[in-house]
């Protein structure tokens, strides 16, 4: 307590305002943290969340937690076992520490805390996780199109129990080998657009009297008199409405399976169908991972800051708070031996306060980047319209400034795998700016870094065939064992053969090509 | 908001998907059991530990692009001095980031985890089986399970036995005569009849005194009467558990050396720790012997040293007393491991057969002798080598149809073999 040192110009540098002493902490504790940190979240920086619940756990259930995505509850399969091991050893042996918090995205939305943090650490933690990433989950685009958070604990639960009940029913093994099959195809398994409704009976024939309307108003006698083409050959038309009708083509590969795999049972479908619901609840996560963490930095660091400003924390503690702070955002550069990939924390942070002081004080430079932000004055509301309507691949296209790639020192190396050497097609300068920019963008693309792979066709008058092709960009090809047994689990699923051609996307060309027979593992018999 | 402190929920919340993830990768966890016990302390036997196995048989598979290969981009941070249109040798590895690692060490080829001590074990010993039935005995320690037994007239309210009560109710009623309900009803109908048709004024009070007795009566004589009630009666009743005692015998005269010693004792640890898993109770007792056998406690059987001549059937005839004195052979597994270098005074062989043949192998439940030998003499043990003296005396033993599971070890690495190859299961035996 001696070791205080109290600025001048701090408004409040009464000891007893302090929310805590030291690191100990305990619930009444937390109660007082989350009203300070809440009043300036919402007070002061107009965040918008679901209710928060906040959980107060063990490291051992920390670990419990990691091996099933975050979730409180998930079904049983070996690989989460898996996972459990790994993490288990590499926890012990010291080679990796545990998260300090993970957040679900429910509502209300669920904060795991361990019970091992410092009280600054559960501060850092409540900003980050429940103010922070609960508010980019509530408000981003991504997140409100793909995924309920009000209704996915229940979904979980009735997975479980669904899932248990099958192996009740059927065995273990014969759902294992379901849920194995799935998980493969999972990365495959989710809807990149909102679908396209199947029209109601009602509207069919709505759309079709207001076509009659439409044509009648045209109507001109002397169009018959014009000469027509012969009509196309029959052959292409009925594989036109053959891929109409299996509508094809499809890239998820789940969703095609569930629906229209000819010999699976109903259970079989349903847990095809749980997998690629869970898939799909966790994609927002994998598009918009830097932004989320650099919402959340950005919130928790602009709080902790706050709450030091008022003093309710001591020196001491925000001290403790800089050094984690500045562990996460830590970029080691290119050469060092540190590096793996660009930190989405760094990033985003940076770019979240670089936002921030394009707002409040613009060079020339931003002005003329940025000329709808720049000197705006209100940062906040400008940050929570990007937090709203972006996701990590437009955020960085749009908003990555000229400042930050000099400060960042970015460059674009290309890597021809025919030319010996790496090539730096463009480095922090004028001409740079807007290649590094795209080339930034696009490595946050989704759609960009994980292969193209659709189903193109069924041989439906033949051997029933699958048909799928692999959209080659840039000469990369599957990853060759990996391909090979997913494509055996999509022909167990499809029970025909399967077949994946990989053409490169420029000249269709045929690069190289996987094939399956299918094993008669899920169960004889002509299905349900 | 609100708080949980979901630290007390019950851990373990993985354990099943563990166990899946083991029993999926059985064969290869088994294996690398094996391997990680053979070079293990005795004392670590039983613990847990770090195994390693392959990785093919748990990995997930998935579509992903290679690592290698075509035209890749890569935004890099940390620009020291390129610029642009500059190039830059290849490095060794990789396209010049590691942004293309394995995520999941998918590209390990080994998968490394720990097993708790039980699992560890539970691999360990998993295909082995004790020989011979375990005798199960009454007299055991185990919590007493509740049986059935009758009624009684008192209990829990829980207990209550309906369908007897009412049975008892019922005789009740019947032996006095308890009206009915509908014939209390036809007397209070022909009552409004009586009234209705205005009848004399002698035959209503008649009617009405009859049914004022009648409904008097069904008040006095209960429904159901505090005597009726029965309750289940539940009597405990011992569980039986099984019990095994486990004898080790070893000769401790001048020509055992430490390691033969060392060979003995670990062959003793691997079935205790076998027997343990087996039995709620295991009981140890060691009888060392020169030419005179006593028992002792465990540090001095293995450490103590003794001199004298070599005298087996003094080892045996103290094992029948102890047998006789504390582990009557009704209520106890008897398990008997015998550990030599095969010394035996030329004298005492015809003793020791008949003690073995009359006292000794109808007493237990398996017999072990395990013949340890010393390390310098390499390579296998070979068939034309003169047998000892307590071999050929064994021998003769089984011969004459006693059972007695005779091996012969010389070193470390050959106790866990003979280990299993004493107590695996009869029908892998049969189809080895």
């Amino acid at each position: 307590m001696a070791s205080i040192i109290a600025k001048p110009d701090r408004a409040n540098t009464d000891v007893t305002a302090r929310l805590y002493d030291g690191t100990h902490w305990d619930f009444s504790t937390i109660d007082r943290i989350y009203a300070a940190v809440e009043k300036i979240a919402i007070g002061e920086m107009g965040l918008e969340v679901y209710p928060n619940q906040i959980e107060v756990i063990t490291a051992e259930q920390m670990l419990d937690a990691y091996s099933s995505g975050g979730m409180p509850l998930f079904y049983r399969h070996w690989s989460f076992g898996k996972h459990f091991a790994r993490d288990e050893i590499m926890y012990r042996k010291g080679f990796q520490g545990l998260a300090y918090e993970i957040v679900i995205n429910s509502n209300p939305c669920i904060s795991y805390i361990m019970e091992e943090n410092t009280a600054t650490m559960q501060t850092l933690v409540i900003a980050h996780a429940a103010f922070g990433h609960n508010h980019f989950f509530k408000n981003n685009y991504v997140f409100k199109q793909w995924t309920d958070a009000d209704g996915i604990l229940d979904y979980l639960a009735f997975a479980k129990n669904f899932i248990s009940q099958c192996e009740e029913r059927y065995g273990e093994a014969a759902v294992e080998r379901v849920l194995d099959a799935a998980h493969a195809l999972q990365s495959h398994g989710v809807h990149r657009f909102p679908r396209k409704r199947m029209p109601d009976l009602r509207t069919e024939q709505r759309r079709e009297r207001e076509r009659r309307e439409h044509g009648e108003q045209l109507f001109n006698d002397l169009w018959r008199t014009v000469p027509v083409k012969a009509k196309k050959a029959p052959n292409a038309d009925e594989m036109q409405r053959r891929r109409a009708l299996l509508g094809l083509p499809e890239e998820n590969l789940l969703y095609f399976l569930e629906k229209t795999a000819p010999r699976l049972q109903g259970w079989q479908r349903e847990i095809l169908r749980i997998v690629r619901l869970i898939a799909q609840y966790f994609y927002p996560q994998r598009q918009t991972k830097m932004m989320n963490e650099g919402c959340a930095t950005y919130v928790h660091h602009r709080i902790m800051n706050r709450l030091h400003d008022q003093g309710l924390i001591d020196d001491g503690a925000f001290m403790e708070f800089i050094h984690t702070h500045t562990n996460v955002v830590f970029q080691p550069t290119f050469n060092d031996p540190r590096y793996s990939g660009i930190n989405p924390y760094a990033l985003g942070f940076a770019m979240m306060e670089d936002i921030e002081r394009i707002v409040r004080e613009p060079t020339e430079e931003d002005r003329s980047w940025f000329p709808d932000i720049a000197g705006g004055g209100d940062a906040m509301a400008v940050l929570r319209d990007v937090w709203a309507n972006f996701r990590d691949e437009s955020f960085v296209s749009q908003y990555l400034s000229p400042k930050l790639i000099r400060q960042l020192r970015l460059f674009h190396v290309n890597d021809d795998e025919d030319e010996a050497e790496l090539k730096v097609e463009a480095i922090h300068d004028e001409r740079g700016y807007r290649r590094i920019r795209r080339a930034l963008s696009r490595s946050y693309d989704l759609a960009y870094r994980d292969p193209v792979i659709q189903i193109v066709d069924v041989d439906l008058a033949g051997d029933r065939k699958l048909i799928l092709q692999h959209r080659v960009t840039n000469g990369i090809l599957l990853e060759e064992t990996g391909a090979q047994a997913v494509i055996q689990h999509l022909a167990d699923l499809w029970s025909y053969d399967v077949v994946l051609v990989e053409v490169d996307d420029q000249d269709d060309d045929v690069l190289n090509e996987h094939a399956a027979k299918a094993r008669p593992v899920f169960g004889s018999g002509g299905g349900s | 908001m609100s708080i949980i402190d979901r630290r007390l929920n019950p851990g373990g919340k993985s354990l099943t998907n563990r166990q899946r993830f083991i029993r999926r990768t059985r064969a290869q966890v088994r294996q690398a059991v094996r391997e990680a016990s053979a070079g293990r302390s005795i004392k670590d036997m039983d613990k847990g530990g770090t195994v390693t196995i392959p990785a093919d048989g748990v990995t997930e598979p998935t579509l992903r692009r290679a690592s290698e290969g075509g035209v890749r981009d890569h935004v890099l941070p940390g620009n020291k001095s390129y610029t642009e249109g500059e190039t830059i040798p290849r490095p060794p590895s990789g396209g010049g980031s590691g942004r293309d690692g394995a995520e999941d060490g998918g590209g390990e080829d080994e998968f490394r985890f720990a097993l708790s001590d039980s699992e560890f074990m539970d691999l360990f010993l998993e295909d082995l089986e004790l020989p011979d039935l375990a005798k199960k005995s009454l007299k055991g320690e185990g919590a007493p399970t509740w049986r059935r037994a009758g009624y009684a007239t008192s209990g829990s309210p829980a207990n209550i036995s309906i369908t007897r009560t009412m049975r008892n109710s019922l005789s009740r009623r019947i032996a006095l005569k308890r009206p009915k309900a509908d014939e209390v009803a036809a007397l209070e109908e022909a009552l409004a009849e009586l009234i209705d048709a205005g009848a004399d004024e002698a035959l209503i009070a008649a009617a009405r005194a009859q049914l004022d007795r009648a409904k008097s009566r069904t008040l006095r004589i209960g429904f159901i009467d505090p005597l009726d009630v029965r309750y289940r009666r539940y009597e405990p009743s011992p569980t039986p558990i099984a019990q095994a005692v486990m004898f080790c015998l070893m000769d401790v005269s001048g020509s055992m050396t430490e390691h033969m010693k060392d060979l003995a004792k670990r062959f003793f640890t691997l079935l205790y720790i076998f027997l343990k898993r087996r039995y709620r109770h295991v009981e140890v007792v060691f009888i060392r012997h020169t030419h005179v056998a006593q028992e002792v406690d465990e540090e001095t059987f293995f450490y103590a040293r003794e001199t004298g001549g070599t005298i087996v059937s003094t080892a045996l005839d103290e094992m029948a007393s102890v047998i006789a004195a504390r582990f009557p052979a009704t209520h106890w597994n008897i398990y008997a491991a015998q550990a030599s270098d095969g010394d035996n005074t030329p004298s005492d062989t015809a003793k020791t057969i008949q003690l073995m043949e009359d006292g000794i192998l109808p007493l237990v439940q398996y017999f072990a002798y395990l013949e340890v030998g010393s390390d310098d003499e390499d390579g296998p043990v070979m068939p034309t080598e003169r047998a000892t003296l307590l071999w050929r005396t064994y021998a003769l033993v089984v011969k004459q149809g006693g059972e007695i599971a005779m091996r012969k070890v010389r070193h470390r690495r050959e106790i866990f073999p003979v280990f299993r190859e004493l107590f695996q299961r009869q029908t892998d035996r049969a189809s080895a």
